[in-house]
């Protein structure tokens, strides 16, 4: 591998984000990003997750008959989901109580499964836990981005400290509602993708079809 | 090759195998679910004290806020001592002490069916049918004499059910508060149920005129009653608050706490 540990690390946040270029994992951003300390929380699972069931997975990857390894590689992200799940319950309860079944989500995270398959199948243990912590952050990246826009605008607050103080409090903002629903991450982050591949031209895709001219006669 | 493969080991073997050879394949999917199961059950059943204390703090917390004693950073369960939990008949009003108070809750929750009874009229949404009996608390006045009772209520609103309580006063039809600790409405819509401005709209109100009859009332217009029993719906909630309507005029009437209440004014409890 060409790639070094820290472009490994630094490569996903935006030249190869999960989100934004790889459009990965775009469900689980629409549902957590209504409040930052819960697109947080959301973000560092994912990060766990990915990270240690890309070691797992990479580990076992010589003996992994290859008839069965997406299921061998379901059963590992499961496993390592319900732990992650159960540990909320226990040490993080009302942040559990807000993600709900999101946390059982991660196991249906593209990212999760894409990374497992795409990198740790082919690669070292250590290579395949900074990969999976590289894209858990690309991933987090893009959720803190839209849960700022989301969270400020859709309640006028910021990690639940009110900047804004909104109508329904008293104050003077009236809080754009739309925002608080899942349909508004999927307009910010199209905005964020296009934002991204106007500063970087790369990451556009090339066209599938091209529109000929035709002389008339 | 078969000469080497005898002197190494069982599992250097096994791990030499071609990995899509069918018996790797299936000792492989074997040992994996054992190893995955325990470490989920692992997990799932060491942590399980710590998830049940969480879940008892945080409906507790939820008590101590409704009846108004609720301080950030206060001890909650010492707190919660003061009050006294009952096991309440709904159809009789009176307390039963059929039931121990540490385990009813998970009696409760186990779908028995000795403890559920069908409802003809299910305004709010129960699923057409209702928990014959409820846990409730009391808080008294250093006295000895009852100042609030905390009654739990649920009922649907427009996507979800909502859990929560309702505190009354001594005399059985001042609210003192109403919050829902469970619930999944729109957020910034429905979800305003959660909004303390809105919440602080039920103190004082009162459930029934002075003939008796259940005035209470959650609607975008006062009731011909008054105001002592009108609670603004929540803007651009129209069906959530319905939901909130039906659910406390359901609890609050006959199937609900009505035969507690009539007792609980009488000054029987």
């Amino acid at each position: 591998m060409a790639q070094t540990r820290k472009s490994q690390l630094v490569d996903p946040l935006i030249d190869n984000n999960p989100i934004t270029l790889q459009v990965l994992g775009i469900c689980s951003a629409l549902a957590v990003t209504s409040s930052l300390k819960v697109a947080l929380v959301m973000a560092i699972a994912v990060t766990l997750v990915t990270a240690f069931s890309s070691m797992f997975i990479s580990m076992l990857r010589n003996q992994i008959p290859s008839s069965i390894r997406i299921i061998v590689q379901m059963v590992i992200i499961a496993s390592l989901v319900i732990v992650v799940d159960q540990l909320l319950k226990a040490y993080a309860y009302e942040i559990s109580k807000t993600l709900s079944v999101f946390v059982g989500l991660i196991i249906t995270n593209c990212i999760v499964m894409g990374r497992a398959e795409a990198f740790a199948m082919s690669n070292p243990p250590v290579a395949s836990f900074v990969d999976g912590i590289g894209n858990g952050a690309g991933y987090g990246l893009i959720l803190m981005v839209v849960g700022v826009i989301r969270e400020l605008f859709g309640s006028g607050s910021l990690f639940g400290i009110t900047i804004l103080p909104t109508v329904n409090n008293g104050g003077w903002y009236v809080p754009n509602g739309l925002l608080l629903l899942p349909p508004s991450a999927f307009f910010v982050i199209g905005l964020l993708i296009w934002a991204i591949r106007t500063w970087k031209p790369g990451q556009v895709e090339e066209r599938e079809y091209k529109i000929q001219s035709v002389e008339a006669h | 090759m078969s000469d080497t493969n005898a002197n190494k080991g069982f599992i250097r073997r096994f791990l030499d195998m071609p990995p899509d050879s069918t018996v790797k394949t299936v000792t492989v999917a074997v040992v994996l679910c054992l190893v995955a199961s325990m470490v989920v059950s692992a997990a799932a059943v060491s942590l399980r004290p710590v998830q049940d204390l969480n879940r008892l703090r945080d409906k507790q917390r939820n008590v101590l806020e409704v009846a108004g004693v609720y301080e950030p950073g206060m001890d909650i369960a010492e707190a919660f001592s003061d009050f006294e939990p009952h096991v309440l008949e709904l159809a009789t009003g009176e307390f039963t002490d059929q039931y121990e108070i540490d385990t009813f809750e998970e009696l409760a929750t186990s779908g028995d069916p000795a403890l559920v009874r069908a409802l003809d009229e299910d305004p709010a949404g129960l699923g057409g049918t209702q928990q014959i009996f409820q846990m409730v608390y009391i808080l008294r006045d250093d006295a000895g004499a009852i100042d609030k009772v905390v009654l739990p209520i649920e009922g649907y609103g427009l996507w979800s059910t909502l859990y929560g309580f309702i505190a009354l006063e001594e005399n059985g039809n001042d609210i003192y508060g109403l919050q829902f600790y469970q619930q999944g409405e729109t957020p910034g819509l429905g979800a305003e149920v959660d909004n303390p401005r809105w919440k602080a709209l039920w103190n004082g109100k009162k459930l029934r005129d002075e003939d008796g009859a259940l005035q209470i009332t959650v609607a975008k217009q006062p009731p011909a009653a008054g105001q002592d029993y009108y609670i603004d719906a929540l803007a651009g909630a129209t069906l959530t608050s319905r939901g909130v309507d039906n659910l406390v005029r359901f609890w609050m009437g006959e199937q609900g706490y009505g035969p507690f209440l009539e007792r609980l004014k009488a000054g029987e409890i």
